[in-house]
């Protein structure tokens, strides 16, 4: 069975950092499921931890009043979910729900905070993804805002 | 080459572009809310209309105007012609109201056509949003005729939302294919929709085709095809494989009244479908 770390290491976000740091940051995940229709997390919730998918898919949710609970986004195999453990409130901002069966690594957020501090280059390397990832939502969250496809073909 | 499939090459324009033929409507299905597909027949009866994917006809509603609408139907089935649009103003309102038996102003087919013959023996990746999956479906059609030429093939397709997928029926079928990737996303959904949200470009990433040796046929708005550009050479796709179909308002489309004037092209002649290296001194802000 594949562990923790050799996960990491196949991993496109981790693949690349130096192997050392990538059993570092493995010593802080652990394995998790989720099954059809399960909360990875919901709106509200302390944020103590973000999720590396292997498999499955997770659809970001957010309750409009009146309309229901409506998905901005999903996520698959390979993605990033959840950065909200990094900046204060420290609370999920939305709801994460399993739309299949979903496999994932969940990260403790303060153990990576920690390994982070004890060495500045880690730190440097590990927020530098994470930087790629938000400016990448970003920048797909402004183009859904434009709302492409309602006027013009 | 030309192939017994292949009804008609780059050539394949109007003998006199600006006779009128009369079509009858066979059938108009709804597709979405605000789209609907005509299913045409030549009155005379006996007519082949040939073309090439990615071509477009001018229709024109008696009494009421002519636009230019790109055919939607299998190039390799020249009997009937399938238009499918999107109601946005007087001409296309229209045309929705037209029942079974009514006749239209067919002139065409116009312009350039996508390089289905200069896919084969690569991967061809197919980037549709909204309405730009019309003038695509002829294209995959004849790819899908001879499957067996191209290398993978891979459709990725953004719509508004789950109720605004064109074609849906015929995508769940695409997609049951082993030797066709599907992928669609849309850009909203409600709670329960267990396919992908997001934008089109987001699947770019993730496809899976070489890069190197790819063909890539772009067709939706101008922003989508924008970005969707910057995502296919982020993963290597050179600007002479990527092929973009352009849209400006047409009169006369056969290049005499500069109504469609883009640069120093006219779409309706030296387009639609342009290939992306020619057209990158005039794209600005693309950034190409
Ligand atoms: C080569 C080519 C191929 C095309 N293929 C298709 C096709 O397959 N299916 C399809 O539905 N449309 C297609 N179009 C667009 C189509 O020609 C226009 O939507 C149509 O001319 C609108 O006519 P109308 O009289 O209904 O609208 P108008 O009354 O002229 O306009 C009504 C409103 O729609 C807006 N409008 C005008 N043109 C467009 C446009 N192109 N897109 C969106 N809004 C517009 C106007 O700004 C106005 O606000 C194509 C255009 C070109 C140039
Ligand atoms: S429409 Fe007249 S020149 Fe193109």
């Amino acid at each position: 069975m594949k562990t923790i770390a050799d996960l990491v290491a196949e991993s496109a976000f981790f693949r690349e950092l130096a192997p050392p740091y990538q059993q570092i940051l493995a010593g802080c995940g652990r394995n998790v499921v989720f099954k059809t229709g399960a909360f990875v997390f919901r709106e509200g919730d302390e944020s103590r931890e973000f999720y590396l998918l292997r498999a499955g898919k997770v659809a970001i949710e957010v309750d409009v009043p009146g309309r229901g609970a409506m998905i901005i986004q999903t996520l698959g195999e390979g993605d990033v979910l959840s950065w909200s453990w990094m900046v204060p409130p420290y609370k999920k901002r939305f709801d994460a729900r399993a739309v299949e069966l979903t496999r994932a690594i969940a990260f403790d957020g303060a153990c990576i905070g920690k390994k982070c501090e004890a060495d500045a280059k880690l730190g440097y390397e590990f927020f530098r993804r994470f930087t790629v990832v938000i400016a990448e939502r970003l920048a797909a969250t402004r183009l859904q805002l434009l709302d492409l496809y309602a006027d013009r073909p | 080459m030309r192939t017994d499939l292949d009804p008609r090459g780059a050539e394949a324009t109007a003998l006199d572009p600006m006779a009128v033929a009369s079509y009858a409507v066979r059938r108009l299905k709804g597709e979405t809310d605000d789209t609907f597909t005509l299913e045409l027949q030549p009155v005379d009866g006996a007519a082949r209309f040939s073309f090439a994917p990615g071509q477009f006809n001018m229709l024109y509603v008696f009494g009421v105007g002519e636009i230019p609408i790109s055919i939607s139907s299998d190039p390799l089935k020249p009997k009937t012609l399938w238009h499918t649009t999107r109601e946005v103003g007087t001409v296309t309102r229209a045309m929705r109201q037209l029942k079974p038996g009514a006749v239209l102003g067919v002139r065409g087919p116009f312009g350039t056509h996508w390089p289905v013959d200069e896919c084969e023996a690569k991967d061809v990746v197919i980037v549709a949003g909204g309405i730009g999956l019309a003038p695509l479906r002829p294209a995959l059609y004849r790819i899908l005729a001879q499957r067996d030429r191209y290398g993978r093939v891979v459709l990725l397709y953004g719509a508004r939302t789950p109720a605004d997928i064109l074609y849906r029926s015929e995508l769940e079928r695409w997609r049951a294919r082993f030797d066709l990737e599907v992928y669609a996303t849309v850009d909203r959904a409600m709670s329960g929709w267990r396919g992908n949200v997001g934008v089109v470009t987001g699947l770019i990433g993730r496809a899976p085709f070489d890069a190197l040796n790819t063909v890539a046929l772009v067709c939706g708005p101008e922003v989508m095809m924008r970005f969707t550009v910057q995502e296919l050479q982020r993963r290597g796709v050179r600007a002479q494989a990527i092929h973009l179909s352009m849209e400006r308002n047409m009169k006369c489309a056969v290049g005499f009244c500069g109504h469609c004037q883009f640069g120093p092209w006219f779409v309706c002649k030296d387009g639609p479908v342009f290939r992306l290296d020619r057209l990158r001194e005039w794209l600005g802000k693309w950034e190409v």
